[in-house]
């Protein structure tokens, strides 16, 4: 099944959920996608002005652009996934998209598909993080 | 020698314009840069900073601000921006800009972009930031020498100014229409007015937004943008070469306000997402009253704008409540005062706000010819802005000043 993370470029998320076999939907496929396949040549995130256009898709044109931009990444993530994985409150260097308002529409966007999501709340010593570890394979084993 | 501008940004890389901003930066001979910190720095300088908002990319740019205030990284410049319309990102982007003029000495300019941002938006800033960098000897000259001539390619207007030793000898100004030609008229006046033939001119410096193509065109001694031209020749006209002072200059196209110490710009805005704040709003007014722009201001200085309620924000909209204003019989006076009004509002909304305003405020342009605008910017202020003799010719001033430094 494709598994949404979020934050969408946690390595950790990503990984759980290919371990766990299922297709990870993340920041890093979205972006190598537009490197390989489009060829864009506009580093670092390599967003087009169409791709902010596109994301009024799912923010109106009074959001700001950076909002829009991220949303136009992760929107279509989150449209083709049949379920979502969601840290919260985690610390940026653990995966962030730098924007607590796009953060929060992504999380909204998650919950109005009404696909089976799983949010862990980001442990903080090693025994929570065997318990966050233990939900998220459970979620993961039980997905069909 | 290539500048160093440090970029404290959020939102570029996903707005699309990372690249534009770049691409700016590089065709004036700049490098956009990014001041390194490590993840605990984050952290400690979010508590030194004393603001912590709650979008990562922001704690990035204060921890980067920090890292230049404590001289951790070296830079020439610093360049400001965030997403248009983000009221958290707004409130760091002024605030960061206050911090680093207070902690050190390097120009800053901010700036809040749409996607629809393109390199030529930034050009001018960009070219700024570089000229206060690199022509700082050349920006402390407070007297002009020799016999030089300056030419202001404005949107609305083409200026020119003959200098002979720290004294303007010749002046003229026409509509802008074909950029050459309009300056070859007004230069030609100006000479005339001056008695001296082209031959004699020493030096020649260009400026506004046709500066490059006379630049070209004449062989100027001196191309260059008219931030940092139009401060030198307001402090010049103004008499204020030395201490601190604000420079507001509402343009035909864009309104321009530029924090100056000693003559130097160290701060400055341009306006760059609405031009319904210009003076070209005035011109729209005018028209719908079908007298001369020169008469909106008389105009306006017997009227009351609190008879005609007007909102220059869109000027499309702003004509719209003209409209209404005069369909509901309202006083031509009135409603001139109402629109000098509205824009001395939206300056100060949408200008003066990303500057910390010094004194005295100094009033020039085309438009501070306007007494109505005038009064309207003091009322605003709550303080009666200079406007110096000749405050519509500063650019062309500024232009032949400096271009005496070439001799």
């Amino acid at each position: 099944m494709k598994v949404f993370i979020d934050p969408p470029n946690s390595l950790i998320l990503y990984d759980l959920v290919e371990r766990f076999g299922h297709e990870p939907l993340g920041a890093m496929a979205s972006i190598q996608e537009r490197i390989d396949n489009i060829e864009l040549d506009l580093p670092p995130m390599n967003v087009t002005l169409d791709d902010v256009v596109k994301g009024l898709k799912y923010a109106g044109v009074e959001v700001p652009s950076g909002i829009r931009g991220r949303l136009a990444l992760w929107g279509p993530l989150i449209d083709q996934a049949d379920a979502a994985l969601i840290m919260l409150d985690p610390p940026f260097n653990f995966g962030c998209v730098g924007c607590e308002r796009s953060n929060e529409m992504v999380r909204y966007l998650i919950r109005r598909r009404g696909i089976p999501a799983l949010s862990v709340a980001y442990p903080g010593n090693e025994a929570e993080a065997k318990v966050s570890v233990g939900r998220i394979k459970e979620f993961l084993e039980g997905l069909k | 020698m290539t500048i160093k501008i440090a970029q404290l940004s959020c939102g570029t890389e996903y707005s699309s314009v990372q690249y534009e901003i770049e691409k700016a930066a590089r065709s004036v001979g700049a490098k956009v840069v990014y001041p390194d910190v490590s993840y605990a720095d984050i952290n400690d300088s979010l508590k030194r900073f004393g603001f912590n908002p709650r979008s990562p990319q922001l704690k990035l740019m204060i921890a980067r601000a920090v890292s230049l205030a404590d001289g951790k990284y070296d830079a020439d410049a610093v360049f400001i921006t965030t997403c248009f319309r983000c009221a958290e990102a707004a409130l760091v982007r002024n605030e960061l800009r206050r911090f680093i003029q207070d902690n050190t000495r390097l120009p800053v300019v901010t700036y809040s972009f749409t996607e629809r941002l393109k390199a030529a938006q930034l050009l001018t800033r960009m070219e700024a930031l570089v000229t206060i960098v690199t022509r700082k000897e050349l920006l402390a000259r407070e007297r002009q020498t020799g016999i030089t001539v300056g030419l202001d390619s404005g949107s609305s207007t083409t200026k020119a100014i003959v200098m002979e030793n720290n004294k303007i000898l010749g002046k003229d100004w026409t509509p802008s229409g074909d950029v050459v030609k309009s300056a070859q008229l007004v230069l030609e006046s100006a000479l005339k007015q001056a008695g001296m033939e082209m031959s004699q001119v020493e030096a020649i410096g260009t400026t506004g937004y046709g500066r490059f193509t006379l630049g070209k065109h004449y062989g100027a001694k001196l191309v260059q943008e008219e931030l940092t031209v139009n401060s030198k020749g307001a402090v010049w006209l103004a008499d204020r070469q030395r201490g601190e002072a604000t420079i507001l200059d509402i343009g035909g196209m864009d309104n321009k306000a530029i924090t100056v110490r000693d003559g130097v710009p160290d701060n400055f805005t341009m306006g760059g997402i609405c031009a319904g704040a210009s003076g070209r709003f005035l011109e729209m007014t005018a028209k719908r009253l079908k007298i001369e722009i020169t008469e909106l201001g008389r105009l306006a200085d017997s009227g009351d704008w609190r008879n005609a309620k007007m909102n220059s924000y869109c000027s499309v909209f702003g004509i719209q409540d003209l409209v209404t204003t005069l369909g509901e019989g309202k006083s031509f006076e009135d409603v001139a005062a109402a629109a000098c009004h509205s824009v001395a509002e939206q300056v100060y909304e949408q200008q003066l706000q990303e500057i910390d305003v010094r004194h005295p405020i100094i009033e020039v342009g085309g438009t501070s010819l306007i007494s109505g605008l005038v009064k309207a910017v003091g009322e605003v202020l709550g303080e009666k802005p200079i406007v110096p003799p000749d405050s519509q010719y500063i650019g062309a001033v500024g232009g032949a000043l400096l271009s005496s430094g070439f001799l």
